[in-house]
């Protein structure tokens, strides 16, 4: 097989592809955004609950898309629960610019997590597939700062 | 016209036997490597590949017979002008309209559809006045009827079809009635292959008064297209599908019907006096071509013409018709694989879903082994709906597509069943 494709197909992604962690909604969630990737037709909606000391205690979605989407969603859900709103829009900051292969800093306190989510780096390589992994994450951005509604075109 | 007007490569393929290693040979993109593998390209639905008579009479334009048309009374206006209204007559002469005239050239078809609705729709609907599409509907003949709808305040009225992809003729006769002043619908689906019984559609709405507007864009590729034989009032259909240039397409409309329409965009071209204080229309098909038009790409656009007359639409349809036919064997035999659109008589698009693969992780796989197939939703997202699904991968054949390219896409697609376990 072509190592782009499985740089891109890792065994992670394909297991989060199908088996997609916080695939629900929380009753209690205090924000929430719907997501769509008009291009494709992805669709997902991502329910943040935070307490009063803005710490993320619950991060779930629902929705479709592709492999990709749906790993980045389950891997972003995982990932940003016990985190305060601050270091989660940190994470959403460097995931952004190791999906694009963009040049930035990465914050070293973040190093395990950004090391988990490195399994979709391989999107680089794939410039029409980047929107899919990083849907999940605007839309979490989105739902966080009170919007409701976000796309990627 | 005279002979050295044309252009000196556009020679005529050969037509029998159909040779498609040859016809390839006449499509410089078909020989290019993608990822190190030979190009399979089956999204000629989405855009067409350009044989090389196309792309050379296009920069002919350029290098010998340019200049703005209908304008100069010098030697190269008159020529450009020439080769222009000649790409007209083909244009009239493929599909038997009775004038040349009868031809409006647009930027493509969805321009094509907004003229109707905009110049025929505003002037001549009034609220409560119905318009019929369907189900399988492009979104450019669902989006400029809606606006329609919002503007005047006419009733969109939809078509169901069949779990097939037919339509479903005693439902569509059932929404016909003494206020239904239009029928807008595809002649063939871009999604499921489906070709509608235009004639019989033609009847029963001519049987209410009804005008008939087709969305003929990927018809006119498979099929000979007659439209005084179908007696449609208007036909719609883009260059960059029919193996022409990106950014000209056509407008059909009977005379009579053109001629009462006011005119769509103001400017160049379409007058014929200005004052300031009135002006009057140029005469047709002028009257709707403001300002200076695609001409190279006209032109070109008769050139591609010229190029599929000559290899004939019959037999362009009954290779279509064996590689299709190939190809929904193929790819039924693969486990999992869902086809859409299974009417008798379809035509060359083949749209499809993986169990437990999204079409987009099909598309991006079998993209690696060199092959270009479509996935998403198709600028058709009711009909996404009406079958239940978010979006299916498509390959799409054209003439110069064959067997071996279906077994590489039949390969690539056992590649998709690999990497995602299913």
């Amino acid at each position: 097989m072509n190592d782009d494709l499985r740089d891109l197909y890792q065994e992670v992604i394909l297991d989060h592809g199908r088996n997609p962690r916080n695939f629900r909604h929380p009753e209690n969630a205090t924000c929430a955004a719907h997501g769509d990737n008009p291009l494709c037709g992805d669709q997902l909606t991502v329910y943040m609950t935070v307490d009063e000391n803005g710490i993320v205690i619950d991060a779930a979605f629902e929705g479709r898309g592709c492999a990709i989407s749906v790993a980045s969603a389950s891997l972003m859900t995982e990932l940003v629960r016990g985190k305060s709103e601050a270091d989660v829009r940190r994470l959403f900051e460097s995931f952004h610019l190791l999906a694009t292969g963009d040049e930035g800093e990465m914050p070293e306190d973040m190093s395990d997590e950004l090391e988990r989510l490195s399994v979709l780096s391989g999107v680089r390589e794939f410039p029409m597939r980047v929107k899919c992994a990083t849907l999940a994450w605007h839309t979490m951005k989105a739902a966080l700062a009170g919007s409701e509604k976000v796309t990627t075109e | 016209m005279s002979s050295t007007l044309e252009p000196s490569e556009a020679r005529p393929p050969t037509s029998t036997p159909y040779d498609v290693d040859r016809i390839r040979a006449d499509f410089p993109i078909l020989s290019r490597e993608v990822y190190g593998r030979p190009l399979v390209f089956l999204d000629s639905a989405a855009s067409a590949q350009k044989p090389r008579a196309v792309i050379q009479a296009e920069s002919s334009v350029y290098e010998n017979d340019y200049a703005n048309v209908h304008r100069g009374v010098h030697f190269l206006s008159e020529h450009a002008t020439a080769r222009f209204e000649g790409a007209r007559e083909n244009v009239q002469r493929f599909i038997n309209a009775a004038h040349p005239h009868e031809i409006v050239f647009t930027r493509n078809a969805t321009e094509a559809i907004n003229l109707v609705a905009a110049s025929y729709g505003r002037s001549m609907l009034s609220e409560g006045d119905e318009v019929i599409i369907s189900e399988l509907e492009h979104h450019s003949n669902i989006v400029p009827w809606q606006f329609l709808r919002d503007e005047r305040g006419i009733v969109l009225k939809i078509a169901p079809i069949s779990d097939d992809g037919e339509l479903l003729m005693r439902e569509f006769e059932n929404l016909l009635t003494a206020r239904t002043k239009l029928v807008a619908i595809s002649h063939m689906s871009n999604v499921l292959g489906t070709i509608l019984p235009a004639r019989e559609i033609v009847t029963k709405a001519h049987a209410v008064g009804a005008k008939v507007l087709f969305d003929g864009c990927q018809a006119v590729t498979h099929l000979p297209v007659d439209v005084r034989a179908l007696d449609c009032d208007f036909y719609v259909f883009s260059g960059h599908k029919l193996y022409g240039p990106s950014g000209i397409g056509v407008l059909y409309g009977k005379e009579a019907l053109l001629d009462a329409m006011p005119p769509y965009q103001g400017g160049g071209e379409m007058i014929s006096r200005v004052t300031f204080e009135k002006s009057t229309w140029a005469p047709l098909p002028h009257k709707f071509e403001a300002g200076t038009p695609a001409i190279a790409q006209a032109i070109a656009f008769g050139s591609a013409i010229e190029y599929v007359s000559a290899l004939g639409l019959d037999n362009i349809a009954e290779h279509e018709r064996d590689v299709l036919t190939y190809a929904t064997q193929r790819l039924s035999a693969i486990k999992g694989l869902k086809i859409f659109g299974t009417a008798p008589g379809k035509a060359s698009v083949l749209s499809f879903t993986m169990d437990g693969v999204h079409p987009h992780d099909i598309a991006t796989v079998v993209d690696r082994a060199g092959v270009a197939i479509r996935a998403g939703h198709h600028c058709a997202l009711p009909l996404m709906d009406r079958m239940g699904v978010p979006a299916t991968a498509r390959a799409s054949f054209a003439l110069y597509n064959s067997r071996s390219e279906v077994d590489a896409l039949g390969e690539a697609l056992e590649q998709v069943q690999g990497i995602f376990g299913t």
